[in-house]
Order: structure tokens, then sequence, then C-alpha cells
């Protein structure tokens, strides 16, 4: 019994720290990134692993309570929500005419009757 | 070790902040609201631990509930002008 506690102490320890490293990690990222597009896999480095990491840390602190249950309920919803308002920010980039960056500067050099780039400043 | 995870969480909302508040485009700020709400709930969470008393975890599930919906109020205010019912031809004039 106090073994298997120990484990899952070790363990909670390992899931919170590494949690909160990636989530330093995504926050440097979405700092430091040059344009919207890269910053958005920053982004999504702290929104999955982090958040899991995090929440399965203090559930294996809080035990068999209803406080695990919480855990649980809220990581389940930022399960759904995070995709998905990570996928509606993305697609009003894209509708809106933002580009990515590497796109803009060489990609669309050939062809730049693409009235669309000219909508990338305004936006 | 609730100690260092609150630490660094901050340190992360810090960073997200600077983003908020130094984005070129309007949707950089829209994404960094949205990870700084993620990680206030992480912090909240992480803070009723640290205190000993993690009854706060309502304020967090609460938390990421407001947290989505305004961050879909905020995309369709600034791609519709309007909260409430779109009017159509805007809509249509949009595609």
């Amino acid at each position: 019994m106090s073994g298997m506690e120990l484990v899952v102490e070790t363990l909670s320890w390992v899931f919170i720290l590494s949690g909160s490293f990636f989530s330093i990690v995504g926050a440097v990222g979405i700092l430091r990134f040059p344009d919207f597009w890269s910053r958005l896999h920053a982004a999504s480095i702290s929104d999955s692993a982090g958040v899991i990491l995090l929440l399965l840390g203090m559930a294996m602190q809080a035990g068999w309570t209803l406080i695990t249950v919480k855990l649980f309920i809220i990581l389940a919803f930022l399960f759904i929500t995070g995709p998905t308002s990570t996928h509606a920010v993305a697609n009003a980039a894209l509708v809106s005419g933002l580009k990515p960056r590497s796109a803009v500067k060489s990609g669309t050099k050939g062809k730049s009757e693409d009235k669309t780039d000219d909508k990338a400043d305004t936006a | 070790m609730f100690i260092v995870a609150t630490i660094a969480l901050f340190i992360a909302m810090i960073l997200v902040l600077i983003r908020l508040f130094a984005g070129p485009t309007l949707y950089d700020r829209v994404m960094a609201l949205n990870m700084f709400g993620t990680q206030t709930v992480l912090f909240i969470g992480l803070l009723g631990f640290l205190t000993g008393r993690p009854d706060f975890l309502d304020i967090a599930l609460l938390y990421a509930l407001i947290n989505f919906v305004g961050t879909i109020a905020i995309l369709k205010f600034f791609r519709y002008r309007a909260i409430g019912d779109v009017r159509r031809d805007i809509t249509e004039a949009d595609g």
C-alpha cells in the first residue's frame, strides 16, 4: 500500500512539474514566434500538454474524491472547447485574409494578382 | 510542489499577457486571451491546492465555460459587428 502511494506521489510530481514546463514553453513560444500561424502551434502546446499534465497531477494528489470528479469534468470540457476555439480563431483569421509569413514573402511573389494579400495589413 | 507549478504558471500568464497587449493583429490578441483564460483555470485550481482548500474548482469550471463563450462572442462580434441576430444582407455579402 505504501509503495503504491509512493508511486502515485512521484508520478503526480512528474506530471505537475512537466505540465508547468510545457505551459512556460508554450508561453515563450507565443511571445517569440514570428507570425500568427506559427504562434498557433505554441498555443496548442500549452493548451493540450500543459492542461492534461497539470490536471492529471492535481487529480492524483486529490485521490478518489469529489475533487477528482470536478477536475475530470474540467479536463473533458477543456478537451472540447480548446480545439474548437483554436479552430474558430484560425478560421476567422483565414477568412479575413491573413497569410502566413513565408507565403507573403516568397510564395505568392510571382502571382501577385491575389487581392487577399492586401487585406492582411488592414485586418 | 504546488508553489513551483503556481510560480511557473504565473510567469507563463505574464508572458501571454505581453503578447495580448503587443499583438499586431486582432487574432493574436484573441488567441492570447483564450490561452490566458485556460491558464487562469489551471491557476485557480493550483491556488486551491496550494492553500489546502481545493473547493475553488467550481469557480475554475465556471471560468472555463465563460472563457469559451467569450472567445466565440468576440470573434462573432468582430466578423459581423453584432453579437445577437446577424442581419441577412451582411451574412450573404460575407459569403
